[in-house]
């Protein structure tokens, strides 16, 4: 009965969905003023139901997982007696249930837009609820067309078939929602474009209003991408932490833009300039994390990610992808030029800075976009192409690396116009540090002309990120600005981090007997034990490995490779270390001849600085969006008192 | 320094900026796209037109049965990469991935020797037992049952 329930659910929130839309265009159509202010009032309780319907469908189904309904078709394809943890991470650990959490969470955002936006012009406002709905159906038409997740199984199955074990992991309960949350925030960012450009309102009150949206999607997309890169790292067992991969690039594309498109709103929040970039960049964020889902779900290619899906489905999300994209960029094309340009400034001043910022991350966008669907297109010729690390690693540190630069010198500069000669002396600090961080790797080392740039810039952005604090007093600093000091210090903590892993790594592979103790860096291991364990619904060969760091106090790594039984597949669980200045990562290999065990040992100084870098970059767009929520409401209780006191005067 | 500047002047600016930075982009992505036109290889390329040696590279195909050997030190395998035309042989130090089998296909990474043989840095193995490496997927079963069966003979 739940299934069925889920499935109504689903259908109506379409429905209300196909409702939302009409009644947006009806009042857009604004021929009988009295008609429209009826219709205009049903637009947002339309979206808070149809929000609470789709979610109530995605519930339905979390249910169907967590009780293990097998006579569900989806379930029993996807889930086996497990974790109640993984019982329920699988929902979207598969096609139909992720992209029912997609159209969730899009509803969801909609229902929260109709409750709490109060900055937006009704006119826009209606147009930005329509234009979700719009994208919404499609999304509903896609699920309920060529992918029901409630469908039946006559007779239910016996047993599930089971998850793939590399998605039996506390990393996937956590990492594909963030993602999702983020794709989907920018699809508000994308109605909220649409609804500018249908009703003409590109003003800084728009950008106000769109940026806590933008700041809130980029959030959870930055801790989204931390935490599957650090899933990949331990959970693949090959210590590397970014890989060039098509999926993960399709959730790096959305980032690119939306990092660019923070940055722009906020200039045309504070200071009304480039309405028309910023407009663009909403269209292309989402079409970004649309191409995403596309490449991702399409199988037109084949990763970890990627989940085996029919042609049938892929023809489907392209046409959506082109009316899209496609239409909005038409509209974009046809509207951008009434879009009157704003406010001037000069070349070196914090717009200046910005806009470097913008047109250095579209350049890097594109590298990106074009080296993931270089390969489709030539094979459409015949011509098999791989693109990997080798091009993606140098062209994009060429656009990356001076983008650093202007990143420590533009938030110094005033707004509208400023000379480099008033910061004259944070400049020469600057190139001081990064000469100096230089020579003294440069002399110290020898690695390789990559990492060293990084390490130095990296050196140059930590001190300048605190700079705008300069002269300032440390309290009364607002919290937007804590913020952006707090993500682009951890710019320079992620890039030390990277730096370092690619330059100074240690690996070890060794095949040894029980006893014996290997180095590696400054670790010593002994292999104590190999003895087998059995899990919930695995069993492993696991290693008891003795490591201590530079002859201190011993401790227990346990490296398995487990066997898992439903489906049937081994992986290996790497066992790592952690340190304040590196990792040590351990993963147990077969068993060789007489009685000796593979093992393969890295030490890794610096690499969780990766990861750090990333949280704190989220926690830096966290303390903004907390900052300007926290204006906003001030600012609205202030209008109330002067309103009331108005009132009383009179 | 530009303050005076017409509004019009100062947008065609921004946007010759703009511009100039998105064709570098453009340019340089198509010149290391043409260095990749040249990374992945199946064995028959590589035979036919080997690439420079210590040129990074990707070869793909089938590993052939019986043809993985193991060193004395338990660590090192040898075995050819076949695609039903020609064979590769491949070294490779370290542990391989779980469902690399012998019968199936891989993507190994790694430079050329001067000999003619193939150091693998790392093995890329199908991540479940429906993966094919993308670049393989065209070979019809005759084919890799071709290049499986023709060392087994």
């Amino acid at each position: 009965m739940i299934a069925e329930f889920g499935l109504a659910a689903l259908w109506l929130a379409a429905a209300l969905a196909a409702l939302q839309l009409l009644c947006g265009a009806l009042v857009l159509r604004k021929d009988e003023p009295e008609v429209a202010a009826v219709i205009s009032e049903i637009v947002r309780p339309v979206a808070v139901v149809q929000g609470v319907l789709a979610a109530v469908s995605f519930l339905a189904l979390l249910v169907c997982f967590g009780r293990l309904d097998l006579s569900v078709k989806l379930v029993a394809m996807n889930s086996h007696t497990m974790p109640l943890i993984f019982q329920l991470a699988a929902t979207w650990g598969n096609h139909e249930g992720s992209m029912l959490m997609w159209v969730t969470i899009m509803a969801l955002a909609g229902t929260l837009i109709a409750l709490i936006e109060r900055r937006l012009p009704e006119r826009t406002l209606i147009a930005t609820l329509a234009g979700q709905a719009f994208v919404a159906l499609g999304f509903y038409g896609f699920i309920l067309y060529s992918s029901n997740p409630f469908e039946r199984l006559d007779p239910p199955a016996a047993e599930g078939l089971g998850l793939n074990p590399a998605l039996q992991d506390i990393g996937l309960a956590f990492h594909p929602p963030m993602l999702y949350l983020g794709y989907v925030g920018l699809s508000v960012a994308f109605s909220f474009a649409i609804g500018a450009l249908l009703t003409r309102q590109v003003t800084p009150d728009f950008a106000r209003a769109m940026r806590p949206w933008v700041l809130g999607a980029w959030i959870c997309l930055t801790l989204g991408i931390t935490a599957g890169s650090y899933w990949a790292y331990y959970e693949l067992g090959w210590g590397g932490w970014w890989f060039w991969d098509p999926t993960e690039n399709a959730s790096l594309m959305p980032w690119l833009a939306a990092t660019a498109l923070l940055h722009s709103v906020s200039v045309l929040a504070a200071r009304d300039a480039l309405r028309t970039w910023t407009i663009m960049l909403g269209v292309i964020a989402f079409s970004m994390s649309m191409v995403g889902t596309f490449l991702v779900r399409s199988g037109i290619l084949t990763s970890v990610h990627a989940f085996a899906v029919d042609p049938k489905r892929g023809a489907f999300i392209l046409v959506l992808l082109a009316i899209y994209i496609g239409g909005a960029l038409t509209l974009f094309a046809v509207r951008a030029g009434t879009v009157a340009e704003g406010e001037r400034f000069a070349i070196t001043s914090r717009e200046g800075a910005l806009v470097v910022n913008n047109v250095a991350l579209s350049a890097l966008l594109g590298i990106v976009l074009v080296g993931t669907l270089y390969p489709l297109v030539t094979e459409a010729y015949g011509v098999k192409v791989s693109v990997g690390p080798p091009y993606f690693t140098p062209v994009s540190a060429m656009f990356f690396l001076p983008m650093l630069v202007v990143l420590a010198v533009g938030p110094l500069l005033r707004w509208r116009r400023d000379s480099l000669e008033r910061i004259q002396g944070p400049l020469v600090l600057f190139f001081v540090v990064a000469v100096a961080a230089l020579a003294g790797i440069w002399f110290n080392t020898s690695i390789g002309f990559l990492p060293l740039i990084g390490m130095a810039l990296a050196a140059m952005l930590a001190v300048a990120s605190f700079m705008p604090a300069r002269g300032r007093s440390l309290r009364r600093l607002p919290l937007a600005v804590w913020g952006m000091m707090i993500a682009h210090f951890g710019v320079a903590v992620g890039l030390f981090g990277m730096a370092a892993d690619s330059a100074f790594t240690v690996e070890k592979l060794v095949a040894v007997r029980e006893g014996e103790t290997v180095e590696v860096g400054p670790w010593r291991a002994t292999l104590k034990t190999v003895e087998p364990v059995a899990g919930p619904n695995w069993t492993a060969l696991e290693a008891g490995l003795a490591v201590s760091y530079d002859g201190g106090p011993g401790k227990l790594l346990s490296p398995q490779q487990r066997e898992f039984w439903a489906p049937v597949q081994k992986t290996s669980e790497s066992a790592l270390l952690t340190r304040w200045n590196g990792q040590l990562y351990t993963v147990l290999g077969d068993e060789a001849d007489d009685g000796r065990w593979q093992l393969r040992l890295w030490w890794k100084p610096f690499v969780t600085w990766i990861w750090y870098g990333g949280i704190l970059i989220g926690l830096g767009g966290l303390l903004s969006l907390l900052g300007r929520v926290g204006t906003d409401l001030k600012r609205r209780h202030a209008q109330v008192r002067i309103a009331r006191r108005k009132r009383t005067a009179e | 320094m530009s303050q005076r500047l017409a509004p019009k002047h100062q947008r065609l600016m921004l946007l010759g900026i703009a511009l100039v930075v998105l064709v570098a982009a453009a340019l340089i992505a198509a010149w290391g796209l043409r260095n990749q036109a040249s990374y992945f290889f199946l064995p028959a390329d590589l035979v036919a037109k080997p690439p420079a040696p210590g040129q990074a590279i990707r070869l793909g195909g089938m590993v052939q049965k019986g043809s993985v050997k193991t060193d004395a030190d338990g660590l090192t395998i040898h075995f050819l990469v076949g695609d039903g035309k020609a064979r590769v042989p491949v070294t490779y130090s370290g542990i391989v991935p779980d469902l690399f089998t012998e019968g199936s296909g891989v993507v190994a990474e790694g430079k050329l020797a001067p000999g003619g043989t193939f150091v693998a840095d790392s093995l890329l193995a199908k991540h479940d037992e429906n993966y094919v490496p993308r670049e393989m997927k065209d070979m019809t079963e005759a084919q890799k049952r071709a290049a499986v069966a023709e060392t087994t003979k």
